[in-house]
């Protein structure tokens, strides 16, 4: 437990001193999604209708910038190495890594969604289940991540390859995102989208760290 | 605590890499307080070799052993006996010199001041400093400090002495030999045979 907060905080104060890798995903979240009404018509009931949609693959559009530098960095710093090789089980460590990879990409998503979500017309009173989705959502996206970094940690200029890998995997995600977003603004019960993107979630917290590990084993012999 | 003293023993070792066969029948034994040299020409396999004792990669034919067990099975415990410095630093460039020292340093869960550490290494003025604003060997010096923090019994040195001039070359060696003397083993490859050759109680060549 000791080792995982030890990384935990080790990976936030990294990303902290490289703030302007840590604001990129954000920013590129925002301008995608500012981009929509410019380019179709600014009428009300039309934002309305394509937002939640717009909304969602813009987050996992700047999901996909976050995830190179993961395992990358410590790879090539010889760090990974010594995590390897320390008497921690992997699996925690790359949990922790995860964790933190979420708190500085995930968590500054759900914060700014809402003030999107306003800006694109969506009723207050489907905010709270936007929210929520997003919040459950972006959790699967880092584990996603950490699996599409683990697996191309060895290869040079893995970026794009992470992208094509990915993409398909985070499909459920916006799936489910969507239609919980949807449900909501158009007054219908979201439960079910919601149950679906937690057990989601919660399955990829769970595994998703042991097939990451694994991967990284593979990848730095 | 443990089942066995601590000796690390590798046997009827082979290895291959890209499809040429690099050695095979290595067998050697290093029992408490020896120092083993591994020399040889430039790709002969002595950084693959100690990334097979280190157990993160495999061997193609024979096994390594520590303590009786298998070198990629071992427990935390045994695990924890084992410090590897490899050609890469494994440095954060963001973290100060004693940023790094200390996440080393709570991962193994010690304590110790680090003061002493620093004056030995000559790093006591640039502490403070972040290891991307270090010459080479200065970072090879806080490299090798991080590994001296985590108190292995076990040590498995890849080219150590890399852009260490004279006094840091000596301090290395006589790390080694203060190692070998209060009971520990080192596998120590590397090209400057001469400037080590006097810890070593085995010389491997490849």
């Amino acid at each position: 437990m000791d080792i995982f907060i030890l990384i935990l905080l080790r990976d936030l104060r990294l990303s902290f001193r490289r703030w302007n890798e840590l604001a990129m995903p954000l920013l590129f979240f925002i301008i995608i999604a500012s981009l929509f009404p410019l380019a179709s018509s600014p009428e009300i009931s039309q934002l309305r209708d394509y937002g939640g949609a717009v909304l969602w693959v813009s987050a996992l559009l700047s999901s996909l910038l976050a995830l190179d530098g993961l395992f990358r960095v410590d790879a090539e710093d010889g760090s990974m190495e010594q995590l390897i090789l320390s008497p921690t089980p992997l699996g925690v460590i790359v949990l922790a890594k995860i964790i933190a990879h979420w708190i500085v990409s995930g968590v500054p998503l759900v914060i700014v969604s809402p003030l999107l979500a306003l800006s694109f017309y969506l009723p207050l009173e489907a905010l709270p289940v936007f929210i929520l989705a997003i919040a459950l959502a972006t959790p699967i996206l880092s584990v996603l991540a950490a699996i599409g970094a683990a697996l191309t940690v060895s290869l040079r200029g893995g970026g794009a390859l992470i992208g094509l890998l990915m993409l398909p995997m985070m499909v459920p995600v916006l799936i489910f995102g969507t239609w919980a977003t949807d449900a909501a603004v158009q007054g219908e019960n979201p439960i079910g989208a919601l149950l679906l993107l937690a057990s989601l979630a919660i399955l990829s917290i769970s595994l998703g760290p042991l097939a990451a590990a694994g991967a990284v084993k593979v990848a730095m012999e | 605590m443990f089942n066995e003293a601590a000796s690390l023993k590798t046997k009827s070792l082979e290895v291959w890499r890209g499809g040429v066969c690099l050695f095979e029948g290595l067998d050697f034994t290093l029992e408490s307080g020896q120092v083993a040299i591994v020399s040889g020409a430039n790709g002969c396999g002595k950084t693959t070799l100690l990334r097979i004792l280190s157990g993160m990669n495999q061997a193609a034919g024979g096994y390594v052993t520590w303590r009786g067990e298998k070198i990629h099975r071992l427990n935390a415990e045994s695990q924890a006996e084992i410090a590897y410095q490899g050609h890469l630093d494994g440095l954060k460039k963001e973290f100060t010199v004693l940023e790094n020292l200390r996440f080393y340093q709570a991962m193994s869960n010690q304590k110790k001041p680090l003061e002493s550490l620093l004056e030995e290494l000559r790093l006591g003025p640039y502490q403070n400093r972040q290891v991307r604003y270090l010459s080479a060997g200065q970072r090879r010096r806080a490299a090798l400090g991080c590994m001296r923090v985590k108190t292995a019994k076990l040590w498995l040195l890849d080219e150590p002495l890399t852009n260490l001039d004279t006094k840091g070359a000596s301090l290395i060696s006589s790390w080694i030999s203060e190692h070998a003397k209060s009971g520990g083993i080192a596998v120590v490859a590397t090209h400057q045979r001469d400037s080590l050759i006097q810890t070593a109680t085995i010389e491997i060549e490849l």
